[in-house]
């Protein structure tokens, strides 16, 4: 349970959160048409006779977006409808050439599903939580509108316009702007890992349209309003928040918030009316003539099962389980699709290059990707190429460390300079005297003479000062110049100091 | 169910058709002619039966994710796209400055 | 050449094919006689635009392909007449609306770009009622279409029915030898009826409707209007084919329909439907019924009852999902990627959509769109959308039932002959009941034809329906044409224009 309340001048509020959003299909051409998708080309360049709505023109559905889609649905456990079909959304408006969206509404393509946020005590998220899907069904994407290039006009690209969306209606399961954000972080990462939507929410493959209610705790929903296409996980945090707000002040004035659809404005983190669409609510949906009912067959529905990856959940159980990484670390490392990619290629590289499993040498893969390497660029700035730190320089590196040729500041320092020039780890150990000594012989000289030159201490210590075995590990490796290998330090110190 | 004038007013407006006083009012008749007419489907007993959800009993083919796979169907026309317009600039279609 | 001309556009697509493939006279003769037919007839206002240059280029093709030698088309050196729905590259294509007046697409429909690989061309663009909504030819917005049809004794211009009513007029009166047109409540078969011509609406789904200007898309269906079983059949053969643009299109071959045809119908049996006996048709229609049932059975047809109990509602039925996927459809022409755009001074977006309709849409038009709108609208959608296509879907069934004991079902076309134009125009459902023989199998997707039976006491045509099963338009074309030469139906109009 969430105890996120908003404290108003006559008591607490609850908020109410339900997501819609419209997450970009990956695909090469749209929806219904053949035109490209590709971002950011000319105005109307990537437009076909059907996207601008020409008389005759029909539509016929991209096979690659519905598999996408379903693909999407079975990442969250959903119910994967076989029959299915499209219905228009009817309502006039420049980006919306036909004067309809072909969407779904009575039959969409995916059932409920559902998908879980983690306890983040830092996020005021107490515990681990389910949040119901509604539904996710397949439309076309509208067009753009562009304002500010003409006194008196606004100017029309429809390249977007027909692009395939997924939108993802979530149930109205959230209870906070934590929550509302780790569900949005959580559901990019499932699209980025099954690769069905980029993710790309500057570039607007992803928006929300946050519904948002408040009630008093334990009463039933309030009315709502959705504020539309909110396009980070930060606005959709402060829209929620400030829309929250706003409505308990109507109420607590006495006044009834109305269900409208409003805009956020990012500048301002404030929401308002949206004027255009304001007799906009009564769509009269209808099947679409133009498509008969979607009807998918179990070889289809079988190549959607085999082609989904290793889903983030079951990532991060198989990283604690099975590679013994601490929770902290199997979360960062499952979160982004870049981040456990890396990861994978270099624990891999680095039980090949020390010769030993991959749950044997994890934890310290685990490390060093998340704090070691990255310490290392930060402090580097501009002066580290990213380029330059290839998996297998870094298993070198780790295997290095491993074996005891070089410590762990060592190993930072070869890093580094591996970031700067791309020279190769174990040339870089060589000449730059990088290496700590593992000669048992040097080792057992210096620590010979050390013992020598404090016998008082080794008295000491044979008596039971055992505190005293730091002061000698100090003296052996202040006369190996601390090159020697501490282990090794340790053993013979041990062994001789009896 | 029949219509008034104030109803015949708030359809022509969702279907964005402009209709002075004088054309609503000599719809409100035509139209409910019509609708007293069709409304004789209500004796129909449809108990059990589907909307019919296609002419020709089939289902939807899906077609290739190739970009322009047929020059009817693809993009890349922008002059054919915008060949009709009645107010084309730089590349996009103009309209009314629309304040959202 | 005057004799010439005379006797070439009194041909048909079978003859003029076949003569120019012998060489009896060639593609430019008959492209020059049906222009020059054409240019005289414009009394009839049965085209919107001509396109003589289009017929002459597409006969020298032919006539060039035949002195190489090459194999000529199906429809090779027939010039026909398209129905200004079918979008045609660089031609105006208007749906005989102002809304898009001047519009001339960058493409061209599947069906007309057949009909020209094919070896036809074109004279021109036929008017038609605006957005085919209508059955009399009177909601153009470039005027109405006059039959070349009169009553006798009378000189009353008369409807040559809708909404293909130029298509049907051309041919009628011999300025095109075929014409497209389409059908989505009887479009193609009322106005062929009214005319004393064939015509043929094939399965849903045999003719692509990628560029044709949509009606209601579920109903839509293109097919040929000719003056003979055979053309028809030829021509349905060039305009029929699968097409991966329209995800409705049927993946079957399509049949050689001309080859096949066969008039003995020993071992078929032609369903009579009890219910088509309606109040308020014609006795000389009834009569002509009579005599189909005469005609097929000498053809050797068993002739048997059947029962389509729906058929009272389908006209209804149909005058919801109609209008309420034409409301839809017709959201696109909203003055801003083409066609007309009215911008009065100061008006926003909104106003401009509300403006540029009010001025470009007809009032029949404007009255479809307002009952979708109603019927679709929040609260109404189930009780009339819903309830309409379970009513089709029975009356579908009704169909399936009847062809388990029959294989064509035989019908009047229509309960009246053609009526003076402006005599119907008061009364909207007057108008719609033109269709209600015709509606059933609209709704049903089935193939059907109309072949013209005989005259009526004031001398105009009278025509017979033939439903088919779906997929089986030999059937239907095979009982049109047991009909056709059985009913010698030789008249013509006389020419007044
Ligand atoms: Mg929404
Ligand atoms: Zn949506």
């Amino acid at each position: 349970m969430s105890n996120y309340r908003i404290q108003g001048a006559t008591g607490e509020w609850e908020v109410v959160i339900g997501l819609e959003v419209h997450a970009q299909v990956t695909s090469n051409s749209k929806l219904f048409s053949g035109a490209a998708t590709a971002f950011g080309a000319e105005p109307n360049s990537q437009v076909s006779l059907i996207d601008a709505a020409m008389p005759g023109m029909l539509p016929v559905p991209n096979r690659e977006c519905i598999r996408q889609a379903v693909r999407t649905g079975m990442a969250i456990a959903a119910q994967i409808n076989t029959w299915s079909r499209f219905d228009r959304k009817n309502y006039f408006y420049a980006d919306l050439p036909q004067g309809y969206q072909i969407s779904q509404l009575y039959h969409p393509l995916v059932g409920e599903g559902s998908l879980l946020i983690e306890a983040d005590e830092k996020a005021g998220i107490a515990e681990d939580k389910i949040i119901g899907i509604e539904r996710i069904h397949v439309e076309q994407d509208a067009g753009k509108l562009m304002h500010d290039q003409h006194p008196t006009m606004s100017y029309v690209d429809l390249n977007r316009a027909g692009v395939a969306l997924m939108e993802i209606v979530s149930k109205p399961d959230m209870r906070s702007p934590a929550e509302a954000g780790a569900y949005l972080r959580k559901l990019r990462a499932i699209l980025r890992y099954v690769g069905s939507c980029d993710g790309n929410m500057e570039e607007g493959s992803m928006r929300a349209d946050v519904n948002v209610s408040v009630r008093r705790p334990d009463e039933p929903f309030g009315t709502r309003t959705e504020t539309k296409n909110v396009n980070s996980v930060r606005f959709v945090m402060q829209a929620i928040e400030h829309e929250a707000m706003r409505q308990v002040d109507v109420l607590e004035s006495g006044g009834t918030v109305e269900q409208e659809t409003r805009l956020f404005d990012p500048g301002t983190g404030t929401t308002r009316t949206m004027r255009s669409k304001e007799d906009a609510h009564d769509y009269r949906y209808f099947p679409d003539p133009d498509l008969l009912p979607l009807v998918l067959d179990e070889d289809f529905l079988a190549e959607c099962r085999a082609s989904l990856p290793e889903l983030p959940d079951a990532k991060r159980k198989r990283y604690i389980e099975v590679l013994g990484l601490s929770p902290y670390n199997a979360r960062e490392l499952t979160a982004e699709v870049e981040t456990f990619a890396r990861f994978e290629t270099l624990l891999a590289e680095t039980a090949k290059a020390i010769g030993k499993d991959e749950p044997a040498v994890a934890t310290q893969v685990a490390n060093w990707s998340l704090s070691v390497a990255p310490g290392v660029m930060k402090a580097l700035g501009d002066e580290g190429d990213p380029a330059n730190a290839t998996a297998a320089a870094q298993a070198a590196i780790l295997a290095m460390q491993d074996k005891g040729e070089i410590s762990g500041g060592q190993a930072k320092e070869i890093f580094e300079i591996v970031l700067k020039t791309g020279r190769d780890p174990a040339e870089i150990a060589e000449t730059e005297g990088l290496k700590q000594v593992s000669d048992t012989g040097a080792i057992e000289a210096a620590v010979d003479s050390v013992i020598a030159a404090n016998a008082d201490k080794v008295e000491q210590y044979r008596a039971g000062k055992e505190a005293l075995f730091g002061f000698f590990v100090g003296q052996v490796m202040k006369a190996m110049q601390g090159k020697a290998n501490p282990q090794l330090v340790n053993q013979l110190l041990k062994g001789k100091l009896g | 169910m029949s219509v008034d004038k104030a109803t015949v007013a708030k359809i022509a407006s969702l279907a964005r058709i402009r209709m002075d006083d004088a054309a609503l009012e000599r719809m409100v008749p035509e139209l409910n002619g019509i609708l007293r007419w069709v409304e004789q489907l209500g004796e129909v007993d449809v108990a059990g039966i589907a909307p019919m959800a296609a002419v020709i009993p089939g289902t939807l083919r899906l077609r290739e994710d190739v970009v322009d796979a047929d020059p009817l169907t693809g993009g890349g026309k922008q002059a054919d796209v915008l060949a009709n317009a009645p107010a084309a600039e730089h590349g996009f279609f103009g309209v009314p400055k629309v304040i959202e | 050449m005057t004799d010439l001309t005379a006797d070439l556009t009194s041909l048909g697509v079978k003859e003029i094919r076949d003569g120019v493939a012998r060489g009896d006279f060639t593609a430019r003769e008959v492209a020059e006689a049906f222009n020059a037919a054409v240019a005289e007839a414009a009394a009839l206002n049965a085209f919107i635009v001509t396109t003589p240059d289009h017929a002459l280029a597409a006969a020298d093709k032919v006539d060039a392909d035949r002195a190489a030698g090459k194999e000529l088309g199906s429809m090779a050196g027939v010039p026909i007449g398209m129905k200004d729905l079918f979008a045609t590259y660089g031609i105006q294509t208007t749906a005989a609306s102002h809304i898009l007046e001047g519009f001339l697409p960058r493409y061209e429909s599947t069906v007309s770009s057949k009909l020209w690989d094919a070896g036809a061309g074109m004279l021109g663009k036929l008017n038609l009622d605006q957005f085919a909504m209508g059955s009399s030819n009177e909601t153009s917005y470039f005027g109405n279409v006059t039959s070349p049809w009169r009553k006798a004794g009378s000189n009353a211009a008369m409807s040559p029915g809708g909404s293909s009513g130029g298509s049907s007029a051309a041919v009628a009166a011999r300025i095109a030898p075929a014409a497209t047109g389409t059908d989505t409540g009887g479009s193609i078969r009322q106005p062929a009826a009214f005319t004393g011509i064939c015509g043929i609406k094939p399965t849903y789904g045999r003719c692509s409707r990628w560029g044709i200007v949509a009606f209601a898309s579920s109903l839509d269906q293109a097919g040929p209007m000719a003056r003979s079983v055979e053309d028809c059949a030829i021509m349905l053969g060039a305009m029929a084919g699968f097409d991966p643009k329209d995800a409705t299109s049927l993946d079957m071959p399509v049949p050689d329909w001309e080859a096949a045809l066969n008039s003995d119908l020993r071992g078929k049996k032609v369903g009579i439907p009890r219910e088509y006996r309606m109040e308020g048709t014609d006795q000389a229609i009834l009569d002509s019924w009579e005599q189909g049932k005469a005609w097929l059975k000498d053809a050797g047809a068993e002739i048997v009852d059947v029962s389509l109990p729906h058929t009272k509602y389908a006209l209804p039925a149909y005058y919801i999902v109609a209008p309420a996927e034409a409301s839809s459809n017709l959201a696109r022409y909203d003055g801003v990627r083409y066609g007309l755009r009215e911008l009065p001074d100061g008006s926003g977006l909104q106003d401009m959509y509300a403006a540029t309709r009010a001025a470009g849409f007809g009032d029949e038009v404007k009255r479809r769109i307002l009952i979708g709108t109603y019927v679709l609208s929040a609260g109404f959608y189930d009780a009339y959308y819903t309830q309409a296509q379970k009513v089709r879907a029975l009356v579908a069934r009704d169909f399936e039932r009847a062809f388990a004991e029959c294989d064509v079902i035989l019908a009047p076309t229509t309960p009246t002959a053609s009526f003076p134009l402006g005599s119907m125009t008061d009364d909207p459902l007057t108008m719609y009941l033109n269709d209600v023989f015709a509606v059933p199998a609209s709704l049903a997707g089935l193939p059907a034809m109309s072949v013209p039976a005989t005259l009526n006491p004031d001398g105009l045509p009278l025509g017979l329906q033939i439903v088919g099963r779906p997929f089986d338009e030999q059937g239907v074309l095979n009982a049109g044409l047991a009909i056709e030469q059985r009913a010698g139906f030789t008249a013509r109009p006389e020419k007044w224009w």
